[in-house]
């Protein structure tokens, strides 16, 4: 009778560890997620503040192409302004559009290829553009994870027990699903 | 590419990653038992001693590995003539690293540049916090920003998989059979069984089959385990392929590194024999064309392509 017992006893203290097991690990995916999305704003706000430096780089040399620059300033300022990831994410892409007919304009101006602040500023910027796009990554990477690890049986039911609830992956509408492979040059 | 992509189509690097840690693991495994095998098989027949014969291989096992583990970065950078690079000193190849960091949360490895025209790259370390990764000047020069990332994002793999871990723990297996099956037959060559007068006298017969099958494995064993020390550098070099899928999502990169590294017929001066095996493409270039044998460190650079392709 006694060792009944005592084995019952230990399987639910097996039991309580696993249970805690599973439980901090949800825990530290839960904020390598929350991390992952903080690392996005991160690069934006990189990418924010470059560009009016470029824009002062390039102003002189550019006379005739004021429109375009304008239309980067333009951008750059509703993309700060855009509120939901919607928003945000359509805004991003303009921003992406206008400073890719801005670096296509670069080409026609030897003096700026051969100056070296602009030629950094633009791996500066093609760099940031590619950091969002792989933070972006990285963050539906790890919401794919744990939403993996909260539905597969058997961590599901300590999931349950505890609220850990999926997470949105970031996702932009239709229209903009194509993701362009940034190469500023 | 949506997040519900079919997972087990063979092609995509998911699956390629998990069947492939899949095989590495029952690899090693066997390894392991083959290795413990034939010395136990060899301290029988020697002294009688199979078990304790084991434990002093399984102790020397460990402090080679703990040396090898430790100290294995260094040398192989001594080694290649490599110099370490920060951000200013070129940004791009800094930036292209970073951003794989970021795409697979890992930390920042150290980065060096070999003076070598020959196209080639490799990474060391024995996990990411301890990472390095370094290419050629000549590898450096040839390659366009999404392949660089490519090549890198391979090199990352390699280091973020543990494979440098894997493989020093292989290498040290290997040098301890081709050790041990050395000593054993050199010790029947020149002085007999020291060990045999001390056993209690037996079956005669089942002695000598002993003494016969530790001599087969003493033979053989050198050579098995090279090849599954081979087979299993195989295996990892396309693990660390599907890797670079993973992080870049862009295999087209990679796949024009290859091609590009392939193509050149330049030898890497610095690299040899016990280097070759941690470089991206094979550097020691009269294997590259009996790649499809047993005794490649590398798989075809055209299979590596073509799955790339695939994927």
């Amino acid at each position: 009778m006694e060792i009944v017992l005592i084995v019952i006893g230990a399987i639910a203290v097996l039991i309580i560890l696993w249970v805690i097991g599973v439980y901090n690990a949800l825990v530290a995916l839960r904020n390598r997620v929350r991390n992952a999305w903080s690392q996005i704003d991160v690069q934006l706000k990189r990418r924010y503040d470059l560009i009016p430096n470029l824009v002062e780089a390039v102003k002189d040399y550019m006379e005739y192409e004021q429109e375009t620059l304008q239309r980067v300033i333009e951008a750059r300022n509703q993309a700060i302004d855009a509120e939901g990831v919607k928003a945000q994410g359509e805004a991003e892409n303009m921003l992406t559009g206008a400073l890719r007919q801005l670096f296509a304009l670069v080409e026609n101006y030897p003096d700026l290829k051969a100056n070296q602040n602009v030629m950094s500023l633009q791996e500066e910027l093609t760099t940031t553009e590619n950091k969002i796009s792989f933070s972006r990554q990285h963050y539906n990477d790890m919401v794919m994870t744990f939403n993996t690890r909260i539905e597969q049986f058997p961590a599901n039911i300590v999931a349950g027990m505890f609220t850990f609830g999926q997470e949105d992956f970031f996702e932009i509408g239709e229209a903009e699903r194509e993701v362009p492979r940034v190469d500023l040059r | 590419m949506t997040q519900d992509d079919g997972q087990r189509t063979m092609g995509s690097f998911y699956a390629h990653i998990s069947a492939n840690k899949r095989k590495s693991t029952f690899l090693v495994f066997a390894f392991i038992v083959l290795v413990a095998a034939l010395g136990y098989l060899i301290g029988e027949a020697w002294m009688g001693e199979g078990p304790g014969f084991l434990g002093i291989f399984g102790i020397v096992a460990i402090v080679w590995s703990l040396v090898a583990y430790f100290a294995g970065d260094r040398m192989v950078l001594a080694v290649s003539r490599a110099r370490q690079i920060h951000k200013p000193d070129d940004p791009e190849l800094w930036n292209v690293i970073e951003e794989l960091c970021l795409a697979g949360g890992l930390p920042m490895p150290r980065i060096y540049l070999i003076d070598d025209t020959a196209p080639n790259a490799f990474a060391t370390g024995r996990d990411p916090e301890h990472g390095v990764v370094a290419i050629t000047t000549g590898l450096r020069s040839k390659l366009t920003r999404d392949e660089l990332q490519g090549v890198m994002a391979h090199e990352l793999s390699h280091i973020r998989f543990y494979d440098i871990r894997l493989q020093t723990l292989i290498g040290v297996l290997v040098g301890l059979t081709a050790l041990v099956s050395d000593m054993f037959l050199r010790g029947l060559f020149w002085g007999g069984r020291g060990g045999a007068r001390r056993r209690r006298s037996g079956s005669g017969g089942g002695e000598g089959l002993l003494l016969i099958l530790a001599i087969l494995a003493a033979v053989l064993a050198p050579l098995f385990a090279r090849l599954l020390q081979l087979s299993i550098s195989r295996k990892r070099e396309y693990l660390a392929d599907a890797g670079a899928v993973q992080l870049t999502r862009y295999p087209a990169g990679l796949a024009g590194a290859l091609q590009k590294i392939s193509g050149d017929a330049e030898v890497l001066e610095v690299a040899n024999r016990a280097t070759q095996h941690l470089y991206i493409v094979n550097p020691i270039k009269s294997f590259e064309k009996r790649a499809k044998n047993l005794f490649s460190t590398h798989p075809p650079t055209s299979e590596r392509i073509a799955r790339l392709k695939a994927m």
